[in-house]
């Protein structure tokens, strides 16, 4: 099958070799450690604690939730004690309300779970209903509801389930190796979602990088006729939703819409195995692949591991960093082009913790900065179209109405006119900084433009 | 605890630097430059070499007294100064390159704020200063006599020749090849050719600018010619088109990037090229015009544009 892509984007080098041929370990969290449960791991309103400091919580157990449909409960992964609520660094940089649970190693679960159901002979209530009840969301950075993406409007119907396996990001490798190890499981989890959605054909994407990957899926999807393997061309950010959307059914997402709006559900590999879990196994989300490679760790590989554990306790348990001149000096959560940088080790993995990167000095070398050059290789790589060298002047002067002029909000982060840029300027940086400023603004004058709508509204009803 | 570097997204750079696409250009420049120096022998070699000088001179001598950082190991002034040098006539006094490269170098680019801020294509704008103000030693041009010894004489471009109407006495083997006289850089087109070439490879310039512009030049003077003279492939390789196409027209930070502006500017280029009377080497009036025709891109660069 002939390859696909979008237009423009980069290549960088991918750097997968240093954990891609590592099988997945699981990593239990040691005896009396802490675990931390942040209220906010997903898109949307942030849960409540359903326990209080004192309690005994076993695995699997809902210890929050919130009321709001666009929000996600959260469950504990290990048995033990609640020790402390408190606010706790997550991977994004922001400090968030925790329960800290006390791992009493005896990994005790509560009653009725692995009660696994036939997705078959369910409603499509049902499944929606378990899939929320699992607490799973998209696990491949974003952190949308699941349950809230499987269920769109009933005005966009939706003819394309797209599973985004081409794990674009240099270095990470948890997709994939979860392609090779449980494809059947993937397959399960697209099956479940094409029942609720059963005029959509299910589309695997997988990079051309991954031949393995794409052989053991072609395998697994053999005889099911809705669901077929994409090879896609190794391109950065092929795994971007808008770009993996238009790659494969070439429908583009218009600016500020959801995916659903071009008739497609995009979800990453692991939620789709979470899904499976939820509904065939009886476990909520629990657990993640996370890939921690680098030069500055030991042994860089894929590992399993409890939601909650510190990265410290991850690093400790994977036999540490590595000493000297192969030192970490720069650790990032998530993949080297879009990933944030951690200041340490302190820090709870959360549902989308993908990534932890070890970069050594050489590997963490940020170049001078200097005049742009305009030689247009920015607006040459950027996979929205957009003029980054001019949204990056717009973002130094403080130009915020030219950057919203120029589409500035509809960057997506990717980094790849950074990647480019031979003045090594900071384009992705700036315009990130300003996109947050004007999205901020955007909104308050949205939420202004309601209430006085609103205030409008209640001043002529009592006129009347 | 170690402490840990935190930095902006993303964290992985590409290896091209503004020095290693300088350092392609120069690379480029290289057969052009060599084919100068073999017709023009070792005044063209003085040239090119005092004008590379001055110029990385003036741009270390403008920072330091503006207590700017250095940034002559970008070799942006090495590439101004070549491209100066081969604009010239061989038979150049030696102080003419180091006008040139001052001019260049302060005024077209450090006073609108150094690399990639000019709005002129610095070289071509030290070349219009030198012609304005000295064009009895600007226009002097001589016959290709090499290293061997012989006096130069002075002869007629074919390209001045043709403006006339009249088919000039060399051969398209020698325009092509550049056995003939002109600017030191300008005359051996196939060395520019390959050049240009090199630069496409190395994805430094894109196809769109060169091959729009000569094929401009060559459609329209096969629809209309010159004085009744329609030599189209004689007239591509005349003049300093093959030289202004490939290394001047694509000069970043005056050169449009977006796709669709070069169709539009090839009329410009077309009409600067055939109807400026003033200019005798017209290539690089057009790109130096065409300059303003760059759409700038961020508000502060309109101060810029007249």
């Amino acid at each position: 099958m002939q390859a696909l892509t979008f237009k423009r984007g980069v290549h960088p080098p991918d750097g997968k070799a240093l954990s891609a041929e590592q099988p997945i370990q699981v990593i239990l969290p040691k005896e009396n450690s802490e675990l931390f449960y942040p209220m906010s791991q997903h898109i949307g309103a942030p849960c409540e604690p359903l326990v209080a400091v004192g309690d005994h919580v076993k695995v699997g157990q809902k210890i929050a939730e919130s009321p709001a449909f666009m929000s996600s409960p959260i469950f504990a992964s290990v048995s033990g004690e609640v020790v402390d609520i408190r606010p706790m660094l997550v991977p994004g940089g922001a400090t968030v309300k925790s329960i800290v649970v006390k791992n009493d190693g005896k990994m005790e679960e509560i009653e009725g779970l692995n009660q696994g159901r036939d997705y078959t002979t369910m409603s499509n209530e049902e499944i929606l209903a378990a899939i929320k009840d699992a607490g799973v969301v998209g696990l491949g950075g974003a952190g949308f509801p699941t349950h809230v993406k499987l269920n769109p409007p009933k005005d966009t119907p939706i003819d394309h389930i797209l599973i985004n396996a081409a794990e674009c990001e240099p270095y990470l490798t948890c997709d994939y190796r979860l392609m090779l190890e449980e494809p059947e499981r993937i397959v399960k989890g697209l099956q479940i979602m094409l029942k609720l959605h059963p005029g959509a054909k299910g589309v695997i994407g997988i990079e051309m990088n991954k031949p393995k990957a794409i052989e053991s899926m072609t395998k697994a999807c053999e005889g099911i006729d809705n669901i077929t393997v994409q090879p896609l061309v190794t391109k950065f950010p092929q795994g971007s939703e808008k770009h993996l959307i238009y790659a494969i059914t070439k429908r583009e997402v218009k600016s500020g819409a959801l995916p659903a709006s071009a008739g497609c559900i995009v979800d990453n590999v692991d939620t789709v195995v979470a899904i499976e879990r939820a509904i065939c196994k009886g476990r909520p989300l629990m657990r993640r692949i996370v890939t921690v490679s680098g030069k500055g760790i030991k042994n860089p590989g894929n590992y399993k591991i409890r939601i909650g554990m510190t990265l410290r306790d991850l690093v400790d348990a994977i036999g540490g960093f590595n000493e000297g001149a192969n030192a970490p000096v720069k650790l990032i959560a998530g993949g080297p082009m879009m990933g944030p940088t951690l200041y340490t080790l302190d820090v709870a993995s959360v549902k989308t913790t993908s990534g932890l990167l070890c970069f050594t000095q050489e590997e963490a070398f940020i170049p001078e900065e200097r005049n742009c050059i305009r030689c247009g290789k920015c607006v040459e790589h950027c996979p929205m179209g957009l003029q980054p060298f001019l949204l990056n002047a717009c973002a130094l002067k403080g130009d915020g109405e030219g950057f919203v002029k120029h589409h500035g909000l509809d960057c997506i982060e990717c980094g790849s006119c950074s990647y480019e840029c031979p003045a090594k300027r900071q384009l992705a940086q700036s315009i990130r900084a300003t996109k947050k400023i004007e999205a901020g603004k955007k909104a308050a004058a949205a939420a202004a433009a309601r209430a006085k709508a609103e205030a409008e509204a209640k001043a002529k009803a009592e006129k009347n | 605890m170690a402490n840990f570097v935190v930095s902006g997204t993303p964290h992985v750079r590409s290896k091209e630097s503004i020095q290693s696409i300088m350092r392609d250009v120069i690379i480029a420049l290289i057969p052009a430059t060599a084919m100068g120096i073999y017709f023009f022998g070792i005044p063209a070699l003085i040239l090119i070499a005092v004008s590379i000088v001055a110029s990385v001179f003036f741009e270390w001598l403008y920072q330091k007294l503006l207590k700017k950082p250095v940034t002559i190991s970008d070799l942006s002034a090495v590439v101004t100064g070549l491209l100066l040098a081969m604009n010239l006539p061989a038979s150049a006094p030696i102080w003419v390159p180091i006008v040139g490269a001052a001019f260049a170098i302060i005024f077209a680019k450090q006073l609108f704020g150094g690399l990639g801020q000019n709005f002129i294509n610095p070289a071509l704008a030290g070349r219009a200063f030198l012609l304005a103000s000295y064009p009895t030693e600007m226009t002097s041009w001589t016959a290709p006599v090499g290293f061997s010894g012989a006096d130069a004489a002075a002869v007629a471009t074919p390209l001045a020749t043709l403006k006339t109407g009249v088919m000039p006495d060399a051969s398209l083997q020698d325009v092509i090849f550049g056995n003939i006289g002109g600017c030191i850089g300008e005359t051996c087109a196939i060395a520019l050719i390959i050049g240009g070439i090199y630069l496409l490879v190395k994805h430094v310039i894109s196809w769109k600018i060169p091959v729009l512009y000569i094929l401009t030049v060559f459609v329209l003077t096969a629809a209309i010619g010159r004085k009744g003279l329609r030599v189209p492939v004689y007239e591509i390789f005349t003049g300093g088109l093959m030289l202004g196409a490939f290394f001047m027209a694509t000069d970043y930070a005056s050169s449009p990037r977006y796709t669709e502006r070069p169709s539009y500017l090839c009329h410009r280029l077309w009409y600067h090229h055939h109807t400026d009377q003033n200019f005798r080497r017209l290539p690089r009036r057009c790109i130096l015009l065409y300059s303003d025709y760059e759409p700038g891109c961020t508000s502060d660069r309109k101060i810029h544009r007249t």
